[in-house]
């Protein structure tokens, strides 16, 4: 009996380091404020730039104080960088699923009107093809300079350079199951063409939209902490890893802890996304799933 | 007796743990002695395919050779190294694949292709090379050698690139010839020339051939020994004339049994009586399905903008009437399966007039033609990309019925009732297409068309990619539920006896147009158009000429 797909991907070792790299991530995100963290907004001008290990007593944003140990040290301003990596964990993760989903879903939808419709296909094509004309950074800074810089928007600006690559994608998968002889027989049984679109052709392109989500996701993650790094992302009381590193970068000489920490964190958690979508293709992929057999 | 130039004895293949079976070949032993044809024949997955690979060892990595010994011209080949191998490959032995669009590099002139064979093997000259690829083309008769020469594999014809591959298999006259299926991707008066062209360079070089085949006959065309496969062991082997006039085991009987006869069926009472009944029902009654003058025309436009139009179909008319079997018969590029689709609209005519019933729906639109739909059903060739992977056969086969207004669960007890009908169990209903043999998804497509009550069932190669025994089963499958609904059927076939076995009449097609059409019976008996005349000749002579 062949294993079923979820038994075969967990055999996939890229896929199983990915998966428990990210359900750890995922962990810390839900559990930030059990993790021994404090208020990651609260300044206390009486331990700025302390090493990492060493404690205190801190000042916190309604003026009582707690003893705590800052396991990374302190910023410039006096916060606590371990809580603020730890809180920061939820804003890129949110960022990097939301981004996702959304590309997916605008690109997804777009895709399959370009190819199954013929008529919608060449002005849409060509529109993407401006679209993707335009380097993903610079319109991504464009949009949030346009549009103010909150989680949606940032999420919005990222997601949209996506959507051409997506769109792209969807309608060359949608073009090759529209001559399928069970999408014909679909047309035959008098199936209408929303339907069949959403019953035959979307399940069928499933598996390689899935792969490319997560490399869309690796992406965002990275992208909010360049447009962060710019200072064009989220305003410093959200702590992401971009804005720590950022507010990081200017003392990084002295004090590389503001850089390297958030970095520690960053780096796995892109690589475990992207093994994971190479593992998907692996398995999902007829083509690569032959070779594996 | 000369000493065989390839000898197998007791070859056994072992499969990767937690296959279907133990072995893809099991205890498997012959001979060929030089200027002879071994044609080993079987039915898809008995392990012919898998024998012939381990004797040019390039069995996939998963497969091990665990028993037995191959040896061609007294070297033992499963003991060779992958450098000798190399080396024997092309010159002690040449292949000969089934689809000669894949075993050609397409972004290699033809020339240079067979040029590299020579190059690695030999240490002549540039000049003498041209010469002898030059020479062998000829040989093989392929017209212009100059231009076949300077042409990549996708501006020669299906049959001149298998010609391609032949040269390259035979220019270093090895002595050995394994030929996988040659002819299997090609039309009948194609096959029927690669066949002798085979035979003629074996004769001329007296090379062994071992020939895997599925096709009876062709065996009985090209074969001096044969030996039957199933499920990986032999189950008879033995001179051409005694396995095929006098076969001794049942499964090979069956075999026989299941190739359809040339001699058209349908020349008894009963069926005189249906056709009678049929035409006396059609009387002064319109046909189910109609098509009048129909013609698809292609248009591409050139960098200039100048149109060039291409006629797929060209003003071909066709009536089906309840109980009659219309067969369309052709070669590929024919227009066959473009006028089937142009008559159940999945491509829009560029001309003519189509009649569903009294309804004329050639310019309807999609959404005006979707009511109509349940009239006119269609089984398409292959059954693996006919019914979609990720629904249950139970969702298949409800589809239509429920698109036509039925309420789910009247559909589901239809769906389960033509389960039965098809011989598969209800239980069936629930599980994916992917667990069901080729045969039994044919059937499942068939019910999924039958679930919309349809009066016409088009069958667009519906028997082609099966094996000979299930393609057997499926046409008696057919004819039960024609006789059974009073359906019209029309039947789209490259093979003769095939539709000699099921249709009333026949039309045969050639690039695009009509050429001729008329009762089975009489057009089979004195085809009068000089193309039907040349189609009717390269048809492999079949059992009943032996």
């Amino acid at each position: 009996m062949a294993a079923t797909v979820t038994q075969r991907l967990w055999a996939h070792g890229t896929v199983r380091f990915g998966v428990l790299v990210l359900g750890f991530m995922c962990l810390i995100a839900l559990i930030a404020p059990l993790l021994g963290t404090v208020d990651p907004a609260a300044m206390d001008s009486n331990h700025i730039n302390k090493a990492a290990g060493k404690s205190g007593d801190f000042a916190l944003l309604d003026g009582s104080t707690v003893a705590h140990t800052f396991w990374f040290g302190t910023d410039s301003f006096g916060r606590d960088l371990y809580s603020r990596v730890v809180y920061g964990t939820r804003v890129s993760l949110l960022v990097g699923l939301s981004t996702a989903l959304l590309s997916l879903a605008l690109g997804g939808l777009l895709g399959m009107m370009a190819g199954y419709f013929r008529a919608v296909d060449a002005v849409l094509m060509r529109v993407m093809d401006g679209l993707m004309a335009i380097p993903a950074i610079l319109l991504a800074i464009a949009l949030v300079a346009a549009l103010g810089a909150n989680v949606g928007t940032v999420v919005v600006a990222i997601a949209i350079p996506e959507v051409p690559r997506v769109t792209r994608l969807v309608r060359s998968l949608v073009l090759t199951l529209r001559e399928e002889p069970f999408v014909e027989a679909a047309r035959a049984l008098a199936t209408p063409t929303p339907v069949i679109l959403m019953r035959h052709i979307l399940p069928n392109a499933m598996a390689p939209l899935l792969v490319q989500g997560t490399f869309v996701a690796a992406s965002a993650v990275l992208t909010e902490a360049i447009l962060s790094f710019l200072g064009l992302g989220l305003p410093p009381d959200i702590p992401t890893w971009g804005n720590i590193m950022a507010e990081g970068r200017v003392q990084f000489s002295q004090y590389p802890g503001n850089v390297l920490y958030p970095a520690m964190f960053l780096v796995p958690t892109v690589l475990a996304i992207n093994l994971l979508g190479d593992g998907l293709r692996d398995v999902l992929d007829p083509k690569f799933a032959r070779r594996g057999n | 007796m000369a000493a065989p130039i390839l000898s197998i004895q007791n070859l056994s293949v072992a499969l990767p743990a937690g296959g279907d079976r133990v072995h893809a070949v099991h205890n498997i032993s012959l001979q060929i002695e030089p200027g002879q044809t071994l044609c080993v024949v079987g039915e898809s997955g008995s392990g012919k395919s898998v024998m012939a690979t381990t004797v040019m060892g390039l069995l996939a990595r998963e497969l091990k050779p665990v028993a037995g010994q191959v040896v061609l011209q007294g070297e033992s080949l499963l003991e060779a190294s992958s450098t000798r191998l190399r080396q024997l490959r092309g010159q002690a032995m040449g292949m000969v694949f089934q689809e000669p669009m894949t075993a050609l590099n397409p972004v290699m002139t033809c020339g240079d292709q067979i040029d590299e064979l020579l190059t690695t093997h030999t240490d002549w000259p540039a000049d003498k090379r041209r010469a002898q690829v030059r020479q062998m083309l000829e040989h093989v008769r392929l017209p212009d050698p100059e231009r076949m020469m300077r042409s990549y594999p996708h501006q020669l014809s299906g049959g001149q690139r298998q010609r391609i591959v032949i040269a390259m298999a035979v220019i270093l006259k090895p002595a050995l010839l394994i030929c996988d299926e040659p002819t299997t991707a090609l039309d009948v008066t194609t096959q029927k020339e690669i066949l002798k062209l085979i035979s003629q360079l074996q004769k001329e070089q007296g090379s062994a051939v071992l020939f895997i085949t599925h096709d009876m006959g062709v065996v009985a065309e090209i074969a001096d020994q044969v030996l039957v496969m199933n499920q990986g062991e032999a189950v008879e082997s033995g001179p051409r004339l005694q396995v095929l006039k006098h076969p001794t085991q049942p499964y090979t009987q069956q075999l026989l049994a299941a190739v359809p006869s040339m001699a058209p069926a349908r020349h008894g009472e009963r069926s005189a009586a249906i056709s009678e009944h049929a035409a006396l029902r059609s009387q002064g009654r319109a046909p189910l399905l109609s098509g009048t003058d129909v013609s698809k025309t292609y248009l591409s436009r050139d960098w200039m903008g100048r149109s060039h139009p291409t006629h797929a179909l060209h003003a071909a008319s066709v009536a089906i009437h309840a109980g009659e079997t219309v067969g369309i018969v052709g070669e590929s590029g024919s227009g066959k399966s473009t006028f089937a689709r142009c008559l159940i609209r999945l491509i829009d005519p560029t001309g003519g007039q189509i009649h569903w019933g009294d309804q004329e729906v050639a310019t309807l639109s999609e959404r005006a033609l979707r009511p109509l739909r349940s009239q006119v059903q269609v089984v398409f060739q292959d059954p693996n990309r006919s019914l979609n992977p990720r629904r249950t056969v139970g969702q298949s086969l409800i589809e239509g019925a429920v698109n036509f207004g039925m309420g789910t669960a009247q559909a589901q007890a239809l769906a389960e009732k033509l389960m039965t009908q098809v011989r598969l169990p209800v239980e069936a209903l629930r599980r994916y297409p992917s667990q069901f043999s080729g045969g039994q998804r044919q059937r499942i497509a068939i019910a999924r068309a039958l679930a919309c009550q349809p009066k016409v069932l088009v069958a667009d190669e519906a028997v082609s990619a099966l094996d000979v025994s299930v393609q057997a089963q499926i046409l008696v499958l057919l004819r039960e539920i024609q006789a059974e609904f009073g359906l019209g059927l029309l039947f789209i076939t490259h093979d003769l006896r095939v539709a000699a076995q099921l249709c009333d009449r026949v039309i045969v097609m050639n690039q695009g147009k009509i050429v001729e059409q008329g009762p089975t019976v009489e057009l089979y008996a004195n085809p009068r158009d000089p193309y039907t005349q040349r189609l009717f000749a390269s048809a492999p002579p079949g059992l009943e000429a032996l």
